[in-house]
């Protein structure tokens, strides 16, 4: 028996491929949203699945997130699995309503009876010159609700195997793609399939600092990991992988080995995602702290249009290299 | 009123202990007066001063070991410019814009990590003795750690008192110095290498009727031919002579020759002879032999550890024929001298034997290149035919 050689494949084929599968697998499923179907996705991540599956199954629906949201959670509860792609995450606001107010809710206020099964995809992110209303991070707003689960998908392993997971989970679960993701290249094994979404991953071991990110960050901040190593700081990088629920004992599991933290984090620093797993870290492990949380997050700013000021305004490699040197050695 | 800081004393250093005050509150004191004892990784070092004025207060207790920078003492009188050493402190612990705070009770709650304090109290460590490594002078484990294998100081430490820290810790700490210094240097530093043999027979013969002439006490060696040839042929090639700071070359103020001294417990130093190029043969004879009493008993003088220009190794004497040094940064070359040995030697179309050793430069490839390299060696050479002149 052998191990059949590993494919190469980008982050956009993987989710493709898993979106395909499940497709294939489960006739409950279906794929709705903007130009989803005839255009093959704002991404081209959907793109040859209109004609695979027909019309039925790869639905283009209109411009009103808030409908087309509403529609999967009517879909779920009639016993459909909707895959929801929304274009952005910043459109994703007209579908608010919706997310938080019913498909979060709707088990809790049925007392039970009624579960909403639906899986909503959108892109989220900055870097590419897509401006405030196209670029910003907001699923740290969504890791806030209680009643769904939130994915940050940021390897190819995890863009192919997160979807079935989160299929057959009873709840709704949204799942975060970084837009500068999809054109990421790797091997991926072939036959790559369904992962665990319950807990964060050690992306890279190491004893002098945890390096805390996710989604689009990863890269980055593995990158400054290793630039850190160079230097003689050898730095463990955590990926969260979930943002709801946290994987709070991973997290507190390296920060008392490495005793400091620098958390890495596309959002904006105030009210996010960081705050909350900062707040984690003294809560649990603050007798292991040896330097204070760090933190390094986008500017308060809508994200700018130029290039240099869009570059400006999110994490780079530099800010997170001088944060994990101040933490363990006194300064940058 | 200026403040006097812990002077970092070469490119390894990090922190050090003031193990003694020489001086008093009130004490007029002027540039080159021994002020302190302080205990460094390379042992105890005689820490002068660097401009004329009154001691107004000594604001560092002794036994503190505390970090490259922070203020020891404060002086009235017209402030002088630093050192004239461009020594660079160690970057690990360079301080940044404030001054390490020493001591906490001025500012309230002392800045000390959870878990250093976790570490404190497992370790029974006072905090109010630690000194904090972290931004702001903040106390981290390793800092209680740190001071947990050092002696609690003691009441004003006797004359040459016993340093803190055992022999082990010291061996142990001048290790991790050099081992800083030279990764540094590996890392930093583009080395370029030349080696050449040198005919040191016309220096022998005059080494040999000159030591004949004078007492046993005052016998030249042949090293002190060597450093003083090295001194010269400086002045023929100054881009060797002197420090990269800053992505740029700083000629040395004067040749002030390194001279690698290895220690009997272990580790070396490379004090410096200050302006070797000027000093008689007599007397350069003298500061090499004092210089290697005074490193092997542990007290050296600050000017000495940190002024060095370039240096010197002299493996000469352990048997090997060439040295392939590395350049003690900030400095920009390194000479390293073999064994003398009786080799045959072709001359005149003739071959016999010869006293020859081999000389070798480790370059900084960002100072000087190659070619003025060699110069510098050729210039050794040549030096060296001519011993009367030395």
């Amino acid at each position: 028996m052998t191990t059949p050689a590993p494919v190469k494949t980008t982050y956009r084929e993987a989710v493709r491929a898993a979106i395909r599968e499940a497709l294939q697998r489960d006739e409950r499923v279906f794929l709705m949203g903007e130009d989803v179907g005839r255009y093959g996705g704002c991404f081209a991540v959907s793109k040859g699945l209109l004609a695979e599956f027909g019309a039925a199954r790869i639905r283009d629906t209109p411009l009103s997130e808030s409908a087309f949201v509403g529609a999967g959670i009517g879909a779920a509860l009639g016993g459909a699995r909707p895959i929801v792609e929304i274009m952005t995450v910043n459109f994703s606001l007209l579908a608010l309503d919706q997310i938080v107010n019913n498909a979060a809710a709707i088990l809790y206020m049925s007392g039970g009876q009624f579960s909403i099964p639906l899986v909503i995809r959108m892109t989220t992110g900055a870097g590419r010159q897509l401006a405030a209303q196209h670029s910003h991070s907001l699923e740290g707003w969504y890791a806030h609700i209680p009643g769904i689960k939130v994915l940050a998908p940021a390897t190819l392993e995890d863009a192919r195997g997160m979807l079935w997971p989160a299929l057959e989970d009873p709840d709704p679960v949204l799942i975060f793609e970084h837009g500068s993701l999809y054109n990421m290249a790797g091997e991926l094994a072939a036959d790559a399939g369904a992962v665990d979404i319950s807990r964060a991953a050690v992306r890279r071991p190491g004893t002098d600092v945890s390096l805390i990110t996710y989604g689009g960050t990863l890269g980055k901040t593995l990158a400054a990991a290793e630039e850190l190593g160079a230097d003689g700081i050898n730095a463990e990088v955590i990926d969260l992988r979930t943002l709801r629920p946290l994987d709070t004992e991973t997290i507190i599991g390296s920060v008392s080995k490495t005793h400091r933290a620098v958390i890495v984090d596309e959002g904006w620093r105030s009210g996010s995602v960081s705050a909350e797993i900062t707040a984690r870290i003294v809560e649990n492990a603050f007798y292991d702290l040896d330097a204070p949380v760090a933190r390094v997050c986008s500017a308060e700013v809508p994200m700018p249009y130029a290039k240099h000021l869009e570059d400006a305004a999110l994490p780079q490699v530099p800010a997170i290299v001088a944060g994990a040197r101040r933490l363990v050695s006194g300064h940058e | 009123m200026s403040e006097f800081r812990m002077p970092s004393l070469g490119a390894d250093m990090e922190a050090g202990t003031v193990v003694e005050w020489r001086v008093h509150p009130g004490d007029r004191v002027k540039r080159g007066d021994i002020v302190a004892l302080v205990e460094t990784e390379k042992g105890l070092i005689e820490i002068e001063i660097f401009q004329d004025g009154e001691i107004e207060s000594l604001v560092m207790p002794e036994g503190e070991k505390v970090a490259v920078g922070t203020v020891l003492a404060m002086i009235s009188g017209e402030a002088a410019p630093p050192p004239a050493a461009k020594v660079e402190p160690a970057p690990k612990v360079a301080p940044k814009a404030p001054p390490v705070p020493h001591r906490t009770e001025s500012t309230g709650r002392a800045r000390v990590s959870p878990l250093a304090r976790k570490r404190a109290q497992e370790l029974g460590v006072d905090l109010a003795r630690v000194v904090g490594s972290g931004e702001g002078g903040a106390i981290a484990a390793a800092d209680v750690e740190r001071a947990a294998g050092q002696a609690p100081p003691t009441a004003p430490a006797p004359a040459v008192g016993p340093p803190p820290g055992t022999a082990t810790d010291r061996q142990a700490a001048m290790r991790k110095a050099i081992a800083a210094a030279m990764a540094r240097s590996k890392r930093e530093i583009p080395h370029y290498y030349l080696g050449t043999h040198v005919d040191m027979s016309k220096a022998m013969a005059w080494l040999t009727a000159e030591n004949l002439r004078r007492p046993v006490t005052e016998r030249l060696l042949y090293s002190a031919l060597a450093i003083k040839a090295v001194a010269l042929a400086v002045h023929e090639v100054p881009e060797t002579n002197g420090f990269w700071v800053d992505g740029a070359f700083q000629p040395g103020a004067g040749v002030h020759v390194g001279v690698a001294i290895s220690l009997r417990q272990g580790g070396l130093v490379a004090p410096a002879i200050h302006d070797v190029d000027e000093m008689p043969l007599n007397d350069l004879m003298r500061s090499m032999l004092a210089l290697v009493q005074r490193a092997r008993s542990g007290v050296l003088r600050s000017s000495e550890v940190s002024d060095a220009t370039i240096t010197v190794t002299n493996l000469g004497e352990r048997g090997v024929e060439t040295v392939f040094g590395i350049i003690y940064p900030p400095q920009v070359a390194l000479v390293g001298f073999g064994t003398l040995v009786e080799q045959p030697w072709a001359a005149d179309g003739m071959i016999g034997t010869r006293p020859v050793i081999a000389a070798s430069l480790s370059g900084d490839h960002r100072a000087s290149d190659g070619h003025r390299g060699a110069r510098f060696l050729a210039a050794i050479d040549r030096l060296l035919q001519e011993p009367e002149k030395l």
